[in-house]
């Protein structure tokens, strides 16, 4: 009796180890995640306008201050 | 006013195909890094800009040295000082990738390290500068430290992180990048968008600076 109940455990045992190695095996394969779920829905769009926005501010001060200090410089010569 | 500008709306072109194609454009999927690898196009380029402004800079305090123009001083100053603005965005930008990839702000990686005192090298050329008073003096003894800060940047930043184990990649060979991490399409944008592009910008960041300490050096000599 005691036998046969640890052979069932050992059995079981064995059926689990494989779902574990087939587990990590699946685990290899996967490929490394990319967001391409977000670039599907478009929400990415949204990130590269916020980005462009702020450049283009950027440069606006930018030029707005080039072109405060050309005027000094023209002044003052 | 075209013709002498048409760099800053080059900067500006670049940048503005860097921040479209940089998101838009595919990249290699690799494990860990995943979407991350799109950092290159900005943490990457500000140590490109880096190097060139240090470059810059110790050409002009060698130009200083050989002619005592104080012009000279003034330039190799502010290109010290935009590459050292870039040079902290780059560590602060590359802490937070690490975060996020090595799993640590900083792992006192040999080459966070080596970056790290190579800005605090540059950092003591603006104490030197400050700390004398007699402009001539302050210019020719920074100018010959600018030549000592450079020399470092060799052992800091190009020599021993192509020397030791890293977490960063391109491990014993290019200290920024494994070739064989990015593909094509990332090449293009990255030599021809974002390099450029960002340095044009530090250029004329720096200018608009040389233009103001110039103003008041004129100010200074003329009352």
């Amino acid at each position: 009796m005691v036998k046969s109940s640890s052979r069932l455990y050992l059995s079981v045992f064995a059926m689990m180890l494989s779902v574990i190695v087939h587990a990590q095996d699946s685990l290899k394969n996967e490929k490394p995640q990319m967001a391409d779920a977000l670039r599907s829905n478009g929400k990415i769009y949204v990130v590269v306008v916020v980005l462009v926005i702020i450049l283009i501010g950027l440069f606006l001060y930018l030029v707005n201050t080039d072109k405060k200090i050309s005027r000094i410089e023209k002044n003052i010569k | 006013m075209f013709l002498k500008n048409w760099w800053k709306l080059l900067s500006f072109f670049l940048l503005l195909y860097t921040f479209t194609a940089g998101f838009l454009g595919k990249v290699p999927a690799k494990p860990i890094l995943n979407e991350t690898i799109r950092n290159l196009y900005f943490h990457v380029a500000m140590w490109f800009g880096m190097m060139i402004f240090f470059i810059v800079s110790v050409i002009y305090s060698i130009k200083y040295l050989r002619h005592n123009r104080a012009s000279d001083d003034i330039y190799a100053m502010e290109f010290a000082r935009t590459g050292i603005v870039f040079g902290l965005l780059g560590l602060i930008t590359g802490s937070v990738w690490a975060r996020y990839t090595w799993g640590d702000f900083w792992s006192n990686d040999p080459k966070q390290l080596g970056a790290a005192i190579a800005l605090l090298i540059y950092l003591a050329y603006f104490v030197l500068r400050n700390s004398l008073t007699d402009i001539d003096k302050s210019a020719r003894i920074s100018a010959v430290y600018n030549v000592f800060a450079f020399a470092m940047l060799f052992p800091t930043i190009w020599i021993i992180p192509r020397l030791v184990e890293s977490l960063h990649p391109g491990g014993m060979g290019n200290p920024a990048l494994d070739t064989k991490d990015i593909d094509s399409r990332m090449r293009v944008i990255f030599w021809f968008g974002a390099i450029p592009g960002w340095t044009l910008l530090g250029v004329w960041i720096s200018t608009l600076r040389i233009r103001l300490q110039l103003l008041s050096l004129k100010h200074e000599l003329h009352g």
